[in-house]
């Protein structure tokens, strides 16, 4: 049995005290920036990143701190949608629909139990899932050459945009944003400048831990600004928080389908959590017909999305550990992570570092345990977090976001470049166009330039060379499919809109 | 009609034009691969300006712009954290984050006090954390102050 020696090296990592304390802290710091309303994973990691370095901290544990703040946010976000009915993050907003009616019949408490339970059984069997395809699918990507990992880049950008993008050009317009900007710097093939405007500052090219905590966290602050801070306030009271059993034991076929449901979105390129949380909401309330009552608050509607979104987070983790492609905007996140540690994702990784694969595995294992514990029995604390007003958790959010670039790049011009990242992501999020295929263009335009280089250099030029191989064209015409279905499919699926929530 | 998807396509086209034509300028070394270091941020960027024309053929509605006085507040914040950039490293920790918080702050909410109060906890606090507990190397003042 590979994968149980495997998971006993894992788990000997993961276990020492140190780490466990990572797992624990990064859970507990990972389910507080969940709860803030307007938080979502992805600034919220995007904040812990420059700090985390900062802090000299070894690879695994890093990577346990950080990946243990990603999955505890992903519960947190649930307790902000249930009870204010503001999502943190677009995967969390399917969980409004019946999360926060059955909060608003007085009933906070098993809402918020159910959803906690349902994260774990979604995160816990997507991450199991992970173990058993994630070496498979690195076998295959043995295979891969400059051809075939150019196209698997091409793929996870046209996909990108997806069912969750209302307009395909905006979409793809911020890909190519992204890989713009990935231009920026010395030619890694020539060693000279490009496209820097002669400025010396730009010489390293734009660092893309400047872009996320600009595009994700300081534009965050601009919207609030705008609304000037204007939120739904808590007016739903939590008092004793109980286990329902019955009604949780009546939703386990929903949560066993939807968990394969979401795993299965997480793992295709570029659909990640929102389409998981979407598809199993969706399929869930297609099985219940009419009489199911979904959207009145119903235990089974809380459940499917929620599995949904986690399981999908498990899944995107597939495509990300063995490719090097992540499948969502938290994901993106995390490689930013693993590149900054000098890891690189592929499937070189799983027989090069398998300490930190395995320790990671076992690490979420662990990690969702500790969530359990905290988000269903200590869940109360949590919900004090609301409370804070954003006329202080926002000045604060820009300040640490601030001071963790200063203390990586000690230069004002970085400085700089986040308020203007700041204010590009404001503009590009009021016209509707995605930040995260922005985010993943500066993390991958750079490959995907080298890849497509090196397969010229191979073929001496010739253009064919790209479709050579089954794989490649096979991936070339997904990304082609990836790109035209959406357009049609749109037509025949309509997201179900909030009805008073702020949704994004 | 005007509207900003399409005012957003045509400076999406004036935009990727541009970086296509410095893209161009990019001097080919001696010894350069088959495809060169022009051919890909080329590429890239004429896809980028056909997706500009895309925007400005079939716009989506128009998002709700904030009005005249949200978008003044948004200036100063910007203003505000350009001059905080510049300030950080020769005015210490203390002083410009005191500032710039209680000026975001009050930005969120316009009520006077809480925002100083916010200002001057929020740069004592996050300094204690940083500097003490997390360990960076931070300075609080300037450094000829001492």
């Amino acid at each position: 049995m590979d994968i149980l020696s495997n998971l006993a090296l894992g788990f000997g990592i993961a276990l020492s005290p140190y780490t466990l304390m990572l797992a624990v802290l990064g859970c507990f710091i990972g389910t507080i920036v969940g709860a803030l309303p307007g938080l979502g994973p992805s600034n919220g990691v995007a904040i812990m990143i420059p700090i985390t370095f900062t802090l000299g901290l070894d690879a695994v544990a890093a990577l346990v701190l950080l990946t243990s703040i990603y999955y505890g946010a992903m519960y947190g976000g649930r307790i902000s949608s249930i009870l204010l009915n503001i999502p943190g993050d677009e995967p969390a907003m399917m969980t409004c629909l019946d999360g926060h009616p059955m909060a608003k019949n007085g009933r906070p408490g098993d809402a918020l139990v159910i959803s906690g339970v349902a994260s774990f059984v979604g995160a816990t069997l997507s991450t199991i899932g992970l173990m058993f395809l994630a070496p498979i699918l690195s076998n295959v990507a043995y295979q891969f050459g400059p051809a075939e990992y150019f196209a698997l880049y091409l793929l996870a950008f046209c996909t990108l945009g997806g069912l969750a993008a209302k307009n395909q050009a905006k979409a793809l317009f911020a890909s190519c944003l992204g890989i713009m900007i990935a231009m920026i710097g010395l030619d890694p093939n020539s060693g000279m400048a490009r496209l820097t405007g002669g400025n010396l500052h730009l010489y390293d090219g734009v660092d893309f831990l400047v872009a996320i905590v600009g595009l994700f966290a300081v534009s965050e602050v601009f919207f609030f600004i705008e609304k000037h801070g204007k939120q739904g306030a808590l007016n739903i009271v939590l008092e004793k928080v109980t286990v329902p059993w019955a009604e949780l034991w009546s939703t386990r076929w929903t949560m066993a389908r939807s968990s394969v449901i979401g795993f299965i979105a997480g793992v295709l390129p570029g659909a990640g959590a929102s389409l998981g949380s979407f598809l199993t909401y969706i399929s869930e309330k297609s099985i219940a017909g009419e009489k199911g009552g979904f959207g009145t608050g119903v235990a089974k509607g809380i459940a499917a999305p929620e599995v949904g979104n986690n399981a999908a987070a498990g899944g995107a983790l597939v495509p990300m550990l063995t490719l090097g492609v992540p499948g969502s905007g938290t994901t993106a996140v995390l490689l930013a992570v693993l590149v900054t540690l000098n890891i690189t994702p592929g499937p070189t990784l799983f027989t090069e570092r398998p300490d930190v694969v395995w320790g990671l595995i076992a690490s979420l294992l662990i990690a969702n345990f500790v969530l359990l514990a905290m988000n269903v029995p200590l869940v109360k604390i949590f919900v004090k977090i609301l409370d804070l007003p954003p006329a202080i958790l926002m000045p604060g959010v820009t300040m640490v976001s601030f001071v963790g670039i200063f203390a990586l790049t000690g230069s004002y011009f970085d400085l700089l470049l986040v308020v203007a990242f700041g204010v590009l992501g404001y503009v590009l999020r009021k016209l509707d166009v995605p930040t995260v295929p922005v985010i993943l263009g500066i993390l991958l335009g750079g490959k995907m330039e080298k890849q497509l280089r090196d397969a010229m250099v191979l073929s001496d030029g010739d253009w064919t060379y790209l479709f050579s191989s089954g794989i490649s064209i096979g991936l070339f015409a997904a990304a082609f499919l990836g790109f035209i279905a959406p357009m049609f499919l749109r037509r025949i699926i309509r997201k179900p809109v909030l009805t008073d929530g702020q949704g994004r | 009609m005007l509207s900003s998807d399409r005012v957003f396509g045509a400076i999406v086209i004036i935009g990727s034009l541009a970086y296509v034509a410095s893209a161009a300028q990019i001097a080919a070394p001696f010894f350069s691969d088959p495809l060169g270091s022009k051919a890909f941020p080329m590429g890239v960027g004429l896809v980028a300006a056909l997706c500009g024309v895309m925007m400005i053929l079939s716009p989506d509605d128009d998002p709700d712009w904030p009005p005249l006085r949200a978008l003044g507040a948004l200036v100063i914040s910007t203003v505000l954290l350009v001059g905080y950039a510049y300030a950080l490293k020769p005015l210490g920790f203390l002083i410009p984050t005191a500032i710039a918080s209680a000026v975001l702050s009050y930005q969120i909410n316009p009520r006077p006090l809480p925002a100083l109060l916010t200002g001057l906890g929020l740069s004592i606090g996050l300094y204690l954390l940083f500097r003490y507990i997390l360990g960076l190397s931070l300075f609080g003042f300037p450094r000829d102050w001492f």
